[in-house]
């Protein structure tokens, strides 16, 4: 499920069509075109964005803040922050030995490694879930020997940060493999040839040309981990103040029609989406500009 | 040579095996708890069979309005220069760093009876879209969009002015054109963003739970059903069910790797 998140370079291509009477559309088309799909963006992107922030303050100020204040809201806002804090190292970790392996190597069933490190983007998230719980859960495989020592996975914190790495499990991975296979492994070589060891090598070699599409993969990562529901509504068992996460308190304040209060927490994580997406764009101007350098 | 493959892969093959292969294969084991006749009445039940109707359904409806408009929308933001371009194509990536529940709920308050649209489609058509399928469909929509603009769009941007120019200057029109020169380069993307969102649409619970109502039989979707039952601590019903979705996700992966396979040959990306 490749390309969809890959950082590619923001260059604009407009005037290359646009000035060329064989690549140009007549006025009206362009304009029907472009209305129709704005009209479409503002129907399904825009119009939910803008709700979100206006639901939050119709209550004014005061609601707004108390909501997110509050002991339970603090709570899951902590329990957000902590998921993420674990999840991101361990699957950038995961994904820059993943890319060494696969793009530096040659081993026979890469390309069976790779549709198997794609996995977790296409399996449900109430799957992820349900699967923490078939392994960990009371009934579970390792149910019974958790109990006796008195360790409590499933309905519990390190559930789901297990829940949250499994979703975000592809992102750096999924960002660094394309961009590596490109890179070859000729400049690794010539530092090793030269007497430089694997850490210097990676840390002198690789990393600068990697370091747009890494950032990219683990803010996308970061933000999926901070936003996940599904997966980690299954294994949380939603005890208030204890195991809600934020997009779980969203859903318990809604279900009680405390509106405004589910609208102001939500607003936090929609302007973290926009944070994303600012740093995002950022990424991809940066990217722009280094490819124009080369 | 270059040092750390058996560190690199003895770590990837490890931690792929402990946080996705090894749960993963539980799903299969518990289900062989369930014998085949109890396994095929369970998930063959009229309930969850309109779940899969409701899921499929909706899912291919709503990847292909976005394999409609995303084509548009990417046509647009390559090909053209209007007001607010960057904005947009900033925004487009929305739905994948706005968490779903959020966008649930803001759907929802858009789309219900006395929402800013709901009330307008309402009065004007007297359809219903929060709280039936129609609203599953909308929040797929959502969840789809930036799929199929974001495979479509490199491919756009690497093609070539003179290709159109040569068809041109042959005498065709900028319909035939776009019809026979530049489409067929643009399908092999333009079926993996479809295949794209509709996995995603699939399996989609958090934006949808929100919006649909949930009414069994009208408007439940299939993964909502395995949080049901497993709220009933029917693990064995639940576990059944994933098996269904999990064979759906893994033939969904292939297709979509043959798929960009067949993009890179049709637009030379392999080299």
């Amino acid at each position: 499920m490749a390309a969809v998140t890959s950082l590619h370079a923001a260059v604009d291509h407009a005037a290359r069509f646009e000035t060329r009477s064989a690549t140009r559309e007549p006025t009206w088309i362009k304009w029907t075109i472009v209305g129709v799909s704005l009209t479409f963006f503002t129907l399904f992107l825009l119009m939910p964005l803008i709700a979100v922030f206006v639901e939050a303050f119709r209550k004014g100020w005061d609601t707004y803040l108390a909501a997110l204040i509050e002991p339970d809201a603090l709570s899951a806002i902590q329990l957000t922050l902590i998921a993420a804090a674990i999840a991101v190292p361990l699957n950038l970790s995961f994904g820059v030995a993943a890319a060494w392996a696969i793009t530096k190597f040659e081993f026979p069933g890469k390309q069976v490694l790779i549709t198997l490190i794609d996995l977790p983007f296409s399996v449900s998230p109430v799957v992820a879930g349900l699967i923490y719980v078939l392994v960990f859960g009371a009934q579970g495989w390792f149910g019974s020997s958790l109990a006796d020592n008195d360790i409590k996975i499933i309905f519990a914190v390190p559930g789901i940060v297990l829940a949250t790495v499994f979703v975000t499990f592809p992102f750096v991975a999924r960002e660094l493999i394309p961009l590596m296979q490109a890179q070859g492994k000729e400049e690794e070589e010539a530092a090793v040839v030269l007497g430089a060891s694997g850490w210097q090598t990676f840390w002198h070699v690789t990393l600068p040309n990697i370091k747009w599409g890494l950032l990219y993969g683990v803010i996308l990562c970061n933000a999926r981990a901070m936003g996940e529901f599904g997966a980690v509504s299954v294994v949380s068992g939603h005890i208030r103040g204890l195991t809600n996460t934020m997009p779980l308190h969203v859903e318990i304040l809604y279900n009680e029609y405390q509106f405004a209060a589910a609208f102001a927490v939500a607003s936090v994580l929609a302007l973290l989406a926009l944070v994303t997406l600012c740093i995002k764009t950022w990424i991809e101007h940066q990217a722009a500009k280094t490819k124009e350098e080369s | 040579m270059l040092p750390g493959f058996n560190l690199t892969l003895g770590y990837t093959l490890f931690y792929l095996s402990v946080i996705v292969l090894i749960p993963l294969s539980a799903v299969f084991i518990k289900t062989t708890e369930l014998g085949l006749a109890e396994f095929w009445a369970v998930v063959t039940a009229p309930r969850v069979v309109a779940t899969y109707k409701l899921t499929f359904g909706a899912s291919l409806l709503a990847a292909a309005i976005n394999a409609l408009f995303g084509l548009m929308l990417a046509w647009s933001l390559v090909r053209y220069s209007f007001p607010g371009k960057k904005l947009v194509d900033a925004l487009i990536d929305l739905p994948f760093a706005l968490p779903t529940a959020v966008a649930g709920i803001a759907l929802t308050a858009l789309y219900a009876r006395n929402g800013w649209l709901g009330q307008w489609i309402e009065g004007e058509f007297g359809i219903k879209v929060a709280f039936g399928p129609l609203g599953v469909l909308v929040a797929l929509i959502f969840i789809g969009l930036p799929f199929v603009v974001r495979t479509v769009q490199p491919i756009l941007e690497d093609l070539d002015t003179e290709l159109e120019e040569a068809a041109a200057s042959l005498g065709a029109r900028r319909w035939q054109t776009f019809r026979y020169v530049t489409l067929p380069i643009l399908l092999p993307a333009l079926l993996t963003g479809f295949a794209l969102a509709f996995a995603r649409a699939v399996g989609e619970y958090g934006s949808v739970i929100f919006i649909a109502g949930n009414i069994p039989m009208v408007s439940e979707i299939t993964p909502l059903i395995i949080i049901t039952k497993l709220e009933q601590y029917d693990y064995a019903g639940a576990t059944a069910i994933a098996v269904v979705m999990l064979v759906l996700s893994f033939i969904l992966l292939l297709t979509i790797n043959g798929l960009q396979a067949w993009t890179n040959k049709v637009t030379g990306r392999d080299r």
